[in-house]
C-alpha cells in the first residue's frame, strides 16, 4: 500500500549502502562530463563519405522534372540520387510505424515543406551541401491543406493520391467508450460544461539531431548502421523487411544518444538514404541532419483539436466525460504507437476519477505538414488526454464555484477500487491518490497560497494557482494487445556473471539520457548482491543484446526493468543450487541475504555470490544436472501496463501591464511505485517539468497559410532555459505496482504529461478577474494579453 | 551541423588595413566582429559573402569607453560585456546596463560588439534603440582615413541597411553628455535571450523640476529602431507626472508601426510601446532625480 514520504528523502548514497536501490551518482556521467561520450556524429570510418538531402521548399507540388547534372559535376560529388532512381529498386516508399507508407524520396509529389526530394553523396559535408544548390527541380505548385478543420471539405486538394482509391484526406476514425451510456448521464446531469481546446503541434527538439553512418560490406554482405535510434532491434527488423537484407547481416548500433523524447523512434528517410548510399558507393556514408531539418521534417507531437465535455451533479460529483477530437497527422501517418491503438493511449482521458460513463470520437486527417503524430515524451498521447481532463475539470470547478483541489479530491478513484477498470476499458493496476494530493497541497501551503492570492487580487495583482492530477499508463505492453508492425512489445535481458564475480547485463532497451547504465545495474545489484560498480550494462547494439522493442513511452523500467530483475533471480536460483553443493546442505536449508547464501541457523557457514561464480566456472564438481557457468536470459512479457500518478501544483504571477507569465513555484509529487534511484527519478521529473513550461508558455510549430514552417530554427521555435523555470519542489509517495516484479512503474514522461495543464490552469486562475475560463497554449505574453481583453483565440 | 557556402577569410591588422581590404573587395566582403548575427545567417545561407574580414584583432584600437566633458565616446568594437560592466556608462547612462542585461546571454555578450549590433541594423536590436534614445552620433571612416559623422536617424536607412558604404567602417559612437540626465530601458521577450517583442528606451534631462529634454527610442515596432520626436516635443518644459507618461505612451502607441508575427500581434505590440514608454520614462525620471 502507499507510503507517504517527506518532501526530500534522506540522502543515503551507495557508499553507505553498497548494493541495490538508493541514490548513487550515475555511472555513465564521467564520460559525458569529460566530453568522452561517443555519438553517431563522432563515428569516423576510413574512406567515409557524407550525405546531404535536398528538401522541398513548398508544402504541396507536383514534381515536373529534376536535373542533377550540375550537381553531379560539382567538386567532390560521388553520387546524386533521386526518387525515380530509388523507385527502380522499389525503395522509393517505405512503411511507417502505423501501417501507412511514406516516401523515402519524393517521386510524384512533395507533400510537406522539408520533404526529402534527392540526396548528394560527396567527400565532405560542405561539398555535399554545396551541390544541393545545383540540383534543379521544377515544381508545379498545388494548393496545400494546412488547416485540419478544412481537410475533409469536398473541395480540399487531395494529398494522398498515391493511395489506391483515395478520394479525400481522411486518415482514420476511432472511438472508445459507450456513446449511449454517456449521452444518458449527460442528459440527467445538473451541470454540463463544454470547452474547445487545442493542443498545438510541438517538436521534441532533442539536443542531438537525427543521423546515421551506414557501412555496407559488399564482400560479406554485412550492413553496420550506427544510428540515432531509440529502438535498435525494431529498426533492424524493419530494415530487413524494407530493404530485403537478411536480418542476421544487419547490425544496428545506437551509441550514446543526445536526447530522444520520441523523436528517434521512427525510421526516417535519411537513414534509408544513408544505407542506399553506402550500397551504391561501396563506402561508409554519414548523414547528420542539421537543426532546421530536424525541426521541419522529423516527428512532431500533439496537434489535437479537442472538444471536452464534462457532466456533473450540482454538488460536484463527476458523472461523465465526452470528447471529440480532430487529429492532424501530417502528410503521412507516422504515428509511433501499438498497432491496435491509432490514437495511442488517449483512451485514458477519464483521468483519475471514478465516473459513470465516457465516450471519445476521433477523426484523423492528412494535411500538408511534416508526417508523424509521433510520441513525444507523451506515453502515446496521454499528454493530450491528461491535458483534456485536467483542463475541463478546472472548467467544471469554475462553473460550480468549487475549489479545484476539493473537486478532484471528491472524485478520485478510491484505493480499495484498484485494480480499477475505467469506462474506456483500461485496468489501472494500483493507486492511492488522496495522500499524493494532500502531500502536494501541504508542500505548496495551499491554503496560505489561496489567502495570498485573495490579498493580491484585492490590490489588482495577478497571481494564479494551478493543479493537475494525472494517472499515466506506461510500459507497453502485453503482447496479446500490443505490437508495432507485428513485433510484440516484450523485452529480453541477459545476465552473465564472470568467474571473478563481476557481471555484464545486456538490455534490449536503449538510453537517450535516462541513466540506464546506473538504474539497471542497481536492479541487478538489488537482486544478486553484486555492487553496481561491478556490473557492466550493455545496450544499443543488436549484435550484442537480446531482442526487444526499445525505449519510449516510459517503458524501460516497467518492461526491461522487470526483465532485469527476473533474469537476476534466475541466476540467483542457479547460484543457490551451486551453493548447496559448496556448503553440502540441501537447497531448502539455505537462506539468502543480499550477496550471499548461508546455512539456516548457522550464518557463519556461507558462500558469497562471488565464491559461487568462481565455482560455477572453475574446477570441481557441480550439483547433479547443473551446467557450468552462471548466466541466464529471459524475455519478459508484461501482464499489464503500470499506472504511475502524480499531483502537481503551479504558482504563477502575471504582469498586468505586459501580460508576461512567471512560473514562481512548481510542486511535483510523483508516485512511480518502487523507486530505484531517486536522484535519477528527480532528474527525469525536472526535465519533464521544464518541457512542460516550454509547451505551456512558448513552444509551437506554426505554419503560414502556404504551409511554410515558421519554427525552422531555435530562434523561431523557442525552448525554455533555466531562466524560465523555478527551483523545482519535488516529493513522492510510493504505491507499488502489484504485477511488476519489483513494484516499479515508469516515470520518464510523468512530468511532461502532468505539467502543462498545471501551468495553464494556473494562468487561467490568475486571469479569473478578467472572466477568463480558457486560453490555449502557448501562453505567450501576446496571447495572454488577448485573453485579458476577452479575445482569447485558438493558436491554429 | 549547418554549413555555410564557401568563403575566404582574412584577419585585419589595423583599421586602415580593413578599409583597404574593403576597397579592393567591395560588396563581396563583409566585416565580422562578434559574428553572432552574421554567422547564423551564413549557416542558414540567408547571407552569402565571398570574403570575411575579421576585425577582432582591432579591439585594442576600437575597444574603449571614454568620458569627455561633452560626450562619451565608445569604440565600435567594444563588447557587450564591456558595456555592461563599464563604470563610465553606469554613471552617465544606466540605460546601457538595463539593455545589456537582457541582450542574449553571457556567451554572446562576451563576443558581440556595439558596432556589430548597429551595423546589423536588425529592427529588433536593443543597442540601436539605446543609441537612438541617447541621440548618438556614428563615426564612419573610409578610404584615406576620411571620417564622417551621422545621426542614428541617418545611420539606419532600412532593415539590415545602414549608411556605411562598402568601403567604410563604423569606428566610434559618440553620446552627448548633458546635465540632469536619467535613462532606462525595458524589454518584453517571450524567453530570455529572444529578440524583443517590443522594447523601449527613455532618457530625460531635468533642470530643477522640469523636463528640459526627453527622448524615447523603440525597437521591434517598425522597419528600424525608432526615435519619436513628438514625445520629445510633448515633454519639454513639463513637470514629470503620471499623466505626462500616459500622454507619452499614447504618442508612442500612435507613432509606431508594428506587424503581427510569431512574437505577438500588432495590437499587443502597440500596447507594449505605450506601457514600456511609461515605465522607462518613470524610471528615467527617478534616476535623474537621484
Amino acid at each position: 500500500m502507499t507510503t507517504v514520504h517527506e518532501r526530500v528523502d534522506t540522502f543515503h548514497d551507495n557508499d553507505q549502502k553498497p548494493v541495490g536501490y538508493g541514490r548513487m551518482l550515475r555511472k555513465e556521467d564521467p564520460r559525458f562530463l569529460r566530453g568522452r561520450g561517443r555519438y553517431v556524429d563522432d563515428v569516423q570510418l576510413p574512406g567515409m563519405l557524407h550525405l546531404a538531402i535536398l528538401r522541398s521548399p513548398v508544402a504541396h507540388a507536383r514534381i515536373v522534372s529534376i536535373d542533377t547534372s550540375a550537381a553531379e559535376a560539382s567538386p567532390g560529388v560521388k553520387a546524386v540520387v533521386t526518387g525515380a532512381m530509388l523507385a527502380q529498386q522499389n525503395l522509393a516508399w517505405m512503411p511507417t510505424l502505423s501501417n501507412d507508407v511514406q516516401a523515402v524520396l519524393a517521386t510524384d509529389k512533395v507533400r510537406f515543406q522539408g520533404q526529402e526530394v534527392a540526396f548528394v553523396v560527396a567527400e565532405d559535408r560542405y561539398a555535399a551541401r554545396d551541390a544541393l544548390e545545383l540540383i534543379d527541380v521544377e515544381y508545379d505548385v498545388l494548393d496545400p491543406v494546412i488547416d485540419a478543420r478544412r481537410a475533409l471539405e469536398s473541395d480540399a486538394p487531395l494529398i494522398r493520391d498515391d493511395l489506391d482509391g483515395k478520394t479525400n484526406n481522411h486518415c482514420f476514425d476511432w472511438e472508445t467508450g459507450d456513446e449511449a451510456a454517456t449521452e444518458a448521464v449527460f442528459a440527467r446531469a445538473d451541470v454540463v460544461v463544454s470547452q474547445d481546446l487545442v493542443y498545438p503541434r510541438v517538436h521534441p527538439a532533442p539536443m542531438e539531431t537525427c543521423g546515421a553512418v551506414a557501412d555496407y560490406d559488399a564482400v560479406d554482405g554485412k550492413l553496420r548502421l550506427w544510428s540515432t535510434t531509440q529502438a535498435p532491434h525494431a529498426h533492424r527488423t524493419l530494415y530487413a523487411i524494407v530493404a530485403g537484407l537478411p536480418e542476421h547481416k544487419i547490425q544496428v548500433i545506437s551509441p550514446d544518444i543526445g536526447g530522444g523524447f520520441g523523436n528517434k523512434v521512427p525510421i526516417y528517410p535519411g537513414y534509408v538514404c544513408a544505407i542506399v548510399a553506402s550500397i551504391v558507393t561501396g563506402k561508409p556514408v554519414k548523414w547528420m541532419e542539421d537543426r532546421s531539418e530536424n525541426l521541419i521534417s522529423t516527428g512532431f507531437a500533439r496537434d489535437y483539436i479537442m472538444r471536452g465535455e464534462i457532466a456533473a451533479t450540482r454538488d460536484g460529483r463527476i458523472l461523465g466525460i465526452r470528447t471529440n477530437v480532430l487529429a492532424d497527422h501530417g502528410a503521412f501517418n507516422g504515428t509511433a504507437a501499438p498497432v491496435k491503438y491509432p490514437a495511442g493511449f488517449f483512451g485514458v482521458f477519464t483521468g483519475s476519477y471514478d465516473i459513470e460513463a465516457a465516450y471519445c470520437k476521433m477523426t484523423a486527417v492528412y494535411t500538408n505538414k511534416a508526417p508523424g503524430g509521433v510520441a513525444y515524451a507523451c506515453s502515446f498521447r496521454i499528454t493530450e488526454a491528461v491535458y483534456l481532463v485536467e483542463r475541463i475539470v478546472d472548467c467544471l470547478a469554475d462553473e460550480l464555484g468549487m475549489d479545484p483541489a476539493e473537486l478532484r479530491l471528491k472524485n478520485f478513484i478510491q484505493p480499495e477500487q484498484f485494480p480499477y477498470t475505467t469506462k474506456t476499458g483500461w485496468v489501472y493496476d494500483s493507486g492511492n491518490y488522496e495522500p499524493t494530493m494532500r502531500l502536494a497541497m501541504e508542500m505548496a501551503g495551499y491554503d496560505e497560497l489561496r489567502r495570498e492570492q485573495a490579498e493580491k487580487r484585492a490590490r489588482g495583482e495577478l497571481m494564479g494557482i494551478g493543479i493537475a492530477f494525472f494517472t499515466e499508463a506506461v510500459g507497453a505492453g502485453p503482447r496479446k494487445d500490443m505490437d508495432i508492425l507485428g513485433l510484440g512489445m516484450a523485452d529480453g535481458c541477459e545476465l552473465r556473471v564472470h568467474p571473478t564475480g563481476k557481471a555484464v547485463v545486456r538490455l534490449s532497451v536503449q538510453s537517450q539520457g535516462q541513466g540506464h547504465e546506473t538504474t539497471f545495474a542497481q536492479i541487478v545489484a538489488e537482486e544478486i548482491g553484486i555492487p553496481p560498480a561491478d556490473i557492466e550494462v550493455l545496450h544499443g547494439d543488436t549484435d550484442n543484446t537480446p531482442f526487444g522493442l526499445g525505449t519510449y513511452g516510459s517503458r524501460s523500467t516497467p518492461v526491461s526493468g522487470a526483465a532485469a530483475a527476473l533474469v537476476a533471480r534466475k541466476v540467483r536460483d542457479k547460484a543457490r543450487i551451486i551453493a548447496s553443493g559448496m556448503l553440502e546442505v540441501s537447497v531448502a536449508d539455505l537462506e539468502w541475504e543480499r550477496g550471499a547464501f548461508h546455512v539456516a541457523g548457522d550464518p557463519g557457514r556461507s558462500v558469497t555470490i562471488q565464491d559461487i561464480a568462481l565455482r560455477a566456472h572453475g574446477a570441481g564438481d557441480l550439483p547433479e544436472g547443473i551446467e557450468g557457468g552462471l548466466e541466464a536470459q529471459i524475455c519478459y512479457n508484461p501482464s499489464n501496463l503500470t499506472y504511475p500518478h502524480g499531483a502537481y501544483i503551479c504558482v504563477v504571477d502575471i504582469d498586468p501591464g505586459t501580460a508576461q507569465v512567471t512560473v514562481r513555484r512548481f510542486i511535483a509529487v510523483d508516485d512511480c511505485g518502487t523507486r530505484i534511484n531517486p536522484m535519477i527519478i528527480e532528474g527525469q521529473v525536472h526535465g519533464g517539468l521544464t518541457d512542460g513550461v516550454g509547451m505551456a508558455l512558448m513552444e509551437m510549430i506554426a505554419f503560414d497559410e502556404d504551409g511554410n514552417c515558421l519554427g525552422a530554427s531555435l530562434m523561431d521555435y523557442l525552448i525554455p532555459t533555466s531562466l524560465e523555470v523555478p527551483d523545482w519542489e519535488t516529493g513522492f509517495t510510493v504505491t507499488p505496482s502489484p504485477h511488476h516484479p519489483i513494484g516499479a512503474k515508469g516515470v520518464g514522461e510523468s512530468a511532461t504529461v502532468g505539467s502543462p495543464p498545471a501551468i495553464v490552469n494556473a494562468v487561467i486562475d490568475a486571469l479569473k478577474p478578467f472572466g477568463v475560463r480558457h486560453a490555449d497554449m502557448p501562453l505567450t505574453p501576446s496571447r495572454v494579453w488577448d485573453a485579458m481583453r476577452g479575445q482569447a483565440r485558438p493558436p491554429i | 551541423m549547418q554549413v555555410p557556402a564557401p568563403f575566404e577569410y582574412e584577419r585585419a591588422t589595423s583599421v586602415d588595413h580593413a578599409i583597404s581590404l574593403l576597397e579592393r573587395l567591395g560588396g563581396t566582403a563583409r566585416l565580422i566582429a562578434g559574428g553572432h548575427s552574421l554567422l547564423p545567417m551564413m549557416k542558414l545561407r540567408l547571407a552569402n559573402f565571398d570574403y570575411l574580414i575579421d576585425i577582432n584583432d582591432l579591439h585594442g584600437e576600437l575597444g574603449y569607453v571614454e568620458a569627455g566633458p561633452d560626450e562619451v565616446r565608445i569604440g565600435a568594437l567594444t563588447r557587450h560585456r564591456e558595456l555592461l560592466e563599464s563604470p563610465v556608462l553606469a554613471a552617465a547612462f544606466p540605460i546601457f546596463a538595463d539593455a545589456e542585461r537582457v541582450i542574449a546571454d553571457p556567451v554572446v555578450r562576451n563576443r558581440g560588439t556595439l558596432g556589430g549590433s548597429l551595423c546589423q541594423a536588425d529592427p529588433s536590436e536593443d543597442l540601436s534603440a539605446v543609441c537612438t534614445t541617447l541621440d548618438a552620433r556614428c563615426v564612419i571612416r573610409g578610404p584615406g582615413g576620411a571620417e564622417r559623422v551621422v545621426s542614428m536617424e541617418d545611420f539606419h536607412v532600412g532593415p539590415y541597411e545602414t549608411a556605411v558604404a562598402d568601403d567604410e567602417i563604423l569606428v566610434e559612437i559618440r553620446l552627448p553628455v548633458r546635465p540632469g540626465c536619467g535613462s532606462a530601458y525595458a524589454k518584453v521577450e517571450r524567453r530570455a535571450g529572444d529578440w524583443a517583442v517590443v522594447s523601449a528606451g527613455a532618457a530625460v534631462w531635468l533642470d530643477g523640476g522640469a523636463i528640459v529634454d526627453a527622448r524615447v527610442g523603440l525597437a521591434a515596432v517598425g522597419p528600424n529602431t525608432t526615435g519619436i520626436p513628438a514625445i520629445s516635443a510633448a515633454l519639454r518644459g513639463q513637470e514629470p507626472s503620471e499623466s505626462l507618461y500616459e500622454q507619452a505612451g499614447a504618442i508612442a502607441a500612435d507613432s509606431c508601426d508594428p506587424v503581427t508575427d510569431q512574437r505577438g500581434s500588432a495590437d499587443y505590440k502597440r500596447h507594449l510601446a505605450a506601457e514600456l514608454t511609461r515605465r522607462t520614462l518613470r524610471r528615467a525620471v527617478e534616476r535623474a532625480r537621484s
